[in-house]
């Protein structure tokens, strides 16, 4: 097999020197934004698109491998931006696609209601509960399944008790308020017959969670409102957080969200000088051009910052539409992630690449 | 599963469970890139099923080992990219000492 990979690589220069005609390339690699619609969505996807000119399309891993580059542009403890450059459309949706829907989190499941004088009914203070981020790794903890029984190692468990006293003002119950429980549930099991034994729970601890855990757990932000409570009125509950997918309920979407935008470039076919660079110079609501002084009082519109253009295609439209083509790079993609709380970004990416991973050696397996 | 005929291997459907675009999208694109590849193409039968079929047909190799093949070019993929991404975060963060601050505040 070596043989051949040598004589591939003796080739490959040979293939790399013919190049495709101008317009194909374009067609290619490019997606042009008309003022009215976008064209050459589709591209080429065929391997042998090209092979009458003796032009190789393929993508074989080693050249994905050979031209992919990441470049971040930010990154915080809960959001980034990068750029992907030589990927395609398909694999980088599918890495949207898992980060939404296919990574675990632990959000809360179940609510055990003790008292609920408040306005806000228990079903909506109920949904409002399971929408909290809570700052928990998922990957401490378990799936729990149908027959499973709540323990340290797939339930987190938080207690929220809150009153607001007669004659005070109106109370804001925040989610700070809810408490975390490390030794599991604190509300008894109505079941009489266990008085020798310690007293049954909803959940069965073996040890504290606090013994298996680094940190202790909490929710990301302190300051979310979950209810008002008038005077005289309480709320007294607990609830039980357990690992999920995004696909089953939003809640257990590791994500505000995640997108991405290929990236915009902007042409011009002709020079645009004078008074028409300053038109087009005004036109654009983001700035993407800038005004080059040549000179003898000559001047001449430039792009400057393409990557700010939001494709409203206002310069596509009107005078200039002669002189300004809008495109975008079909390979090149500005990520962004939001994260809620559980995972910071770069490591919801990281897992995300390594669900896809696992996909794929699933199907092979079963394949085998 | 595989659907397929029993004398001629290199067409076949694959009947792919608890899968859905996100597999299926991405694999298409690699057998489309898979010289070897004359037809491929993916559909979900319902939308209330969980399940995916991937249909190849090939120039000659078996249908079944062009898929597998094209699997294990996207784990190579997946992975390079993982690794350029890792890669790209540990530089970034040497030349950004503020991403860093950021990072030691959230250990506190």
């Amino acid at each position: 097999s070596k043989s051949s990979k040598d004589t591939d690589d003796d080739h490959e220069p040979k293939q790399q020197e013919k190049k495709l005609p101008e317009h194909l390339e374009v067609q290619r690699t490019r997606v042009v934004c008309k003022a009215d619609a976008p064209v050459n969505t589709e591209g080429f996807q065929y391997a042998s698109a090209f092979s009458a000119m003796g032009i190789d399309n393929s993508v074989s891993a080693e050249k994905f491998c050979k031209n992919f580059k990441v470049e971040i542009s930010r990154l915080t403890e809960d959001d980034m931006e990068f750029d992907m450059i030589g990927i395609d459309a398909s694999i980088a949706n599918a890495f949207r696609r898992i980060l939404i829907a296919e990574l675990p989190t632990m959000a809360i499941e179940k609510v055990l209601m003790v008292d609920n004088t408040s306005v806000i009914a228990d079903e909506v203070l109920l949904h409002r509960l399971g929408l909290i981020p809570l700052d928990a790794d998922p990957r401490h903890f378990e799936y729990m399944s149908e027959n499973d029984v709540p323990n340290e190692r797939n339930t987190i468990v938080y207690k929220l008790h809150v009153s607001c006293k007669k004659g005070s003002p109106w109370l804001t119950v925040k989610s700070g308020d809810l408490e975390w429980l490390p030794e599991g549930s604190r509300l008894p099991l109505a079941s009489p017959a266990q008085s020798r034994d310690k007293q049954k729970t909803y959940t069965s601890f073996s040890r504290s969670q606090n013994d298996i855990l680094e940190k202790p757990l909490g929710v990301k932000f302190k300051d979310i409102t979950i209810a008002r409570l008038g005077p005289g009125q309480a709320i007294e509950l607990e609830v039980h957080a357990v690992k999920g997918m995004g696909k089953v309920h939003a809640k257990w979407s590791p994500v505000a969200t995640a997108w991405y935008r290929m990236f915009p470039e902007v042409v011009f076919r002709k020079e645009i000088k004078g008074d028409n660079a300053e038109k087009l110079v005004k036109k654009c609501p983001v700035n993407v051009f800038d005004i080059e002084d040549l000179g003898n009082g000559e001047k001449r519109a430039v792009v400057a910052r393409p990557r700010a253009c939001t494709l409203c295609r206002e310069c596509v439209m009107g005078p200039s539409r002669e002189q300004v083509e809008l495109r975008r790079v079909r390979d090149h993609f500005i990520f962004t992630i939001e994260s809620t709380g559980g995972l910071p970004p770069e490591a919801l990416f990281t897992e995300a690449v390594r669900i896809l991973e696992e996909k794929c050696e699933r199907v092979i397996s079963e394949l085998s | 599963m595989e659907h397929g005929s029993v004398t001629d291997s290199t067409a076949s459907t694959f009947s792919i469970v608890e899968e859905d675009h996100t597999l299926a999208n991405s694999v298409r694109f690699v057998l489309n890139q898979d010289p070897r590849v004359a037809f491929c193409g993916y559909s979900i039968p319902h939308p209330a099923d969980n399940k995916v079929n991937i249909r190849v047909q090939t120039t000659g190799d078996p249908a079944k080992d062009v898929l597998k093949d094209s699997l294990q070019d996207l784990m190579v993929m997946c992975q390079h990219v993982r690794g350029t991404f890792d890669t790209a975060v540990t530089q970034f963060r040497q030349n950004n000492p503020t991403g860093m601050n950021i990072d030691q505040n959230k250990k506190k």
